[in-house]
């Protein structure tokens, strides 16, 4: 292929590697952001979503758009309690300490694990895209449920944006991200607040999980991918800026596809990781961070 | 963790393998109950010492290997009953200890370790995955322990390895693709490109066909390598070049049927001559939605997963004897489809230990013993083919530690493999470049 057909495919893999990866860094930069707890388990949420869609699919077998759609509604909620659950039973009692969040989390991640290695199995089960079909380009076939991926992770981010922004909860979220104690002193139920975005993350690395499986297949190891990339993201964006969240994402996601294709995948890692050095040395809040307060 | 997961192997009373095996194996478990008048000690009584012979399996239950290491497991134990039935290795009973080395080389030689400080068994057998085999390695020469894998890999043939490490059952990478260059170049085309797995065992892939194929006067168009973690493929077609007349396609883990899904997204019916290795579809079924594209191209096979107008009356008896069924998937469950072209190698792999136990005088793990057991295995040659090597007849050089056998090609016709071509032995023989015996116990 020439380098025009070349750069749409790196550009269309790209976007679509930046989409997913933007909805799942969000949840972590978000619970980064008002909670000030650093979720190593994020990704143990993502390959939730994944295995929980696999077994929404199995209820209705025969139909795979009406079992994916189960699915869509379904894996967040049960995601969505266990991340409850685990802000209320494990950090509430930690008292959001930082150190000690950390290592609960790292805790949590391997409980995950190792529950979905005895219940679900090491194996990787696919799970049937809703809908297939294929665009055609001139010098290649691309996958049109990938485009679907990309539409809905777009819809995702918007949704979230609007939450946080133009409704009352989302308002209770940011003030309480701005300053704990005054929020609490205007009558905010912080804790309650802290349950709710905490479940708000799971359930975005929740959804990611699931609009990926049709192309990935659900695997009990998965989320160690998504959880370092979301790490870079949340990173390079600046921790806790939602825009910087959805900029980095991009920037990671389109390079990765562009310098995968022109040179290679590993040159494509080796730049995204010394991107973060360097933006940990020379400008440590990120490229949209503010100073910690 | 991993001690829970740990299970010793009491065959054929033992309550051993999983419930879908059991069931599948009903029959003949029903004839070793009918033969079990004699209490079990009894059948053994023959040998001078009646403490059972103890292989440690070094099994890929979790981790990127596990859809292998669940069949290797189901062969392994359908092998062992029958081994016990037949009165054993020497006559003494043989038991297996397993252990799960998570696919992860680290872990794989803790896994090697401790079945010499702990478990104390006589032999480790079974790893597959080449970056565990070579991770392992050093433990074994370390605990002087006879460590047989099955796992296709250049390595120990390479000479890299050391005298301990062992692979009689399965034919390694070298050989086997030098052994399909030909045909290739012949059929298909000769401009070939290259997708491979980006470590050890894509490697050898990629040096040996290369260099077989300029045998042919074939060339390469392009050479794809892919990162082990990788999940998504469809950047990587981006770079296979438009005059490309055959994919050489090789890969592994738990992507296999994204990676083909993906190449069916990209070329479509406008593909071109598509050749793979059945290791980027082992354990998947071939009529899973999506691989609709790969009618008509070709793969190949160490050991058919369809059986066909060829099979023989050994590929009968051992597919029944694990429970596979005429389409290579679980007799119980016929969406769980087996990975038949690499586990047949740990069957015929324990066969080659019982002989090698029974020729060398093998007792127990002293040094003596195991000196006399490993010079046993290095002067093997041949092995015919019977219903302990139902995969074919093959050649072990001992010098290499290596076995080589045929291999098969076969064309996927509307959502079955049927075998178009299968080598001789000697198509995929090469010089030996290293020699194991002169190496010291």
């Amino acid at each position: 292929m020439s380098l025009g057909p070349n750069l749409l495919l790196a550009l269309l893999e790209g976007t679509l590697a930046a989409f997913v990866l933007a909805v799942t860094a969000l949840g972590l930069s978000l619970v980064f952001g008002v909670m000030r707890v650093v979720n190593v388990a994020h990704g143990e949420f993502f390959m939730l979503g994944a295995v929980l869609a696999w077994a929404f699919s199995q209820v209705i077998p025969g139909m795979p758009a009406a079992g994916f759609l189960l699915a869509l509604i379904g894996s967040p909620i049960v995601v969505g309690a266990v991340a409850v659950a685990v802000d209320r039973a494990v950090l509430r009692r930690l008292g959001y300490e930082p150190e000690a969040t950390i290592i609960a989390t790292i805790g949590l991640l391997y409980v995950v694990q190792q529950l979905v290695l005895t219940f679900y199995g090491p194996t990787a089960r696919p799970v049937v895209a809703p809908i297939s079909f294929r665009v055609l380009f001139p010098w290649f076939g691309y996958s049109g449920y990938k485009l679907i991926v990309m539409a809905a992770s777009a819809a995702l981010l918007i949704a979230t944006w609007f939450t946080l922004m133009r409704t009352r909860i989302g308002l209770v979220m940011r003030a309480t991200q701005f300053d704990r104690e005054t929020a609490q002193a205007f009558g905010i139920p912080v804790d309650r607040v802290y349950s709710m975005i905490f479940a708000l993350g799971a359930m975005l690395a929740c959804v990611a999980g699931v609009l990926v499986v049709p192309i990935q297949q659900a695997h009990y190891l998965m989320g160690l991918d998504p959880l370092l990339l979301s790490f870079i993201v949340v990173i390079l964006g600046g921790l806790g800026s939602l825009r910087g969240t959805v900029v980095a994402a991009f920037v990671i996601g389109l390079s990765d596809g562009i310098i995968s294709v022109f040179f290679s995948p590993t040159l494509a890692k080796i730049l995204a990781t010394l991107l973060v050095a360097l933006v940990l040395v020379f400008k440590p809040t990120g490229l949209f961070g503010a100073r910690g307060r | 963790m991993t001690d829970a997961k740990t299970n010793v192997n009491r065959s054929p009373r033992g309550n051993i393998t999983r419930r879908g095996v059991v069931k599948a194996l009903a029959a003949a478990a029903g004839a070793a109950a009918a033969t079990g008048v004699m209490p079990g000690t009894m059948r053994y009584i023959q040998a001078q010492t009646s403490a059972p012979i103890r292989i440690g399996f070094q099994l890929h239950r979790t981790g990127i290997g596990a859809t292998y290491g669940r069949w290797y497991e189901r062969v392994t134990s359908a092998a062992v009953k029958l081994i016990n039935q037949g009165g054993g290795i020497g006559g003494r009973e043989l038991q297996i200890v397993t252990e799960d080395d998570g696919t992860d080389p680290k872990r794989g030689a803790e896994v090697v370790a401790k079945f010499a400080t702990q478990h104390k068994v006589d032999f480790v057998f079974g790893t597959l995955f080449s970056h565990v085999v070579v991770g392992s390695s050093p433990a074994a020469a370390e605990h002087k322990m006879p460590y047989f894998v099955v796992s296709e890999g250049y390595h120990v043939a390479s000479g890299k390895m050391n005298r301990y490490v062992f692979q009689p059952g399965i034919t390694d990478v070298r050989a086997q693709v030098s052994s399909m260059a030909p045909w290739v170049t012949k059929n298909l085309g000769k401009k070939v490109t290259m997708i491979f797995p980006d470590y050890a065992f894509g490697h050898d892939h990629r040096d040996y066909f290369s260099a077989a194929l300029a045998k042919q006067g074939g060339s390469i168009a392009a050479l794809i390598p892919i990162p082990a973690t990788e999940t998504s493929f469809t950047k990587h077609f981006a770079r296979i070049p438009a005059d490309t007349e055959v994919l050489y396609h090789v890969m592994v883990g738990p992507g296999v049927l994204t990676f083909v899904k993906e190449m069916g997204e990209h070329f479509g019916s406008r593909r071109p001559q598509v050749f793979g290795f059945i290791d980027s579809l082992e354990g998947v079924d071939i009529a899973s939605p999506g691989l609709e594209f790969l009618d008509g191209s070709y793969f190949w096979e160490a050991m058919p997963r369809y059986a066909g107008k060829d099979q023989t009356a050994f590929d009968k008896f051992y597919r029944q004897a694990v429970g596979v069924n005429d389409s290579g998937a679980a007799v119980s469950d016929p969406k769980d489809v087996s990975t038949y072209s690499h586990m047949f190698g740990c069957w015929e792999t324990l066969y080659v230990i019982k002989a090698a136990v029974e020729k060398s005088g093998y007792k127990s793990p002293t040094a003596q013993d195991k000196k006399a057991l490993v010079e046993a295995v290095e002067s093997m040659t041949d092995f015919a083919e019977s219903n302990q090597h139902p995969q074919g007849a093959k050649k072990f050089v001992g010098r290499i530690h290596q076995a080589f056998g045929h291999q098969n090609i076969s064309k996927v016709n509307g959502k079955r493999l049927d075998v178009v071509h299968r080598t001789s032995i000697q198509d995929g023989m090469y010089e030996p470049e290293a020699d194991y015996t002169k190496m010291p116990l």
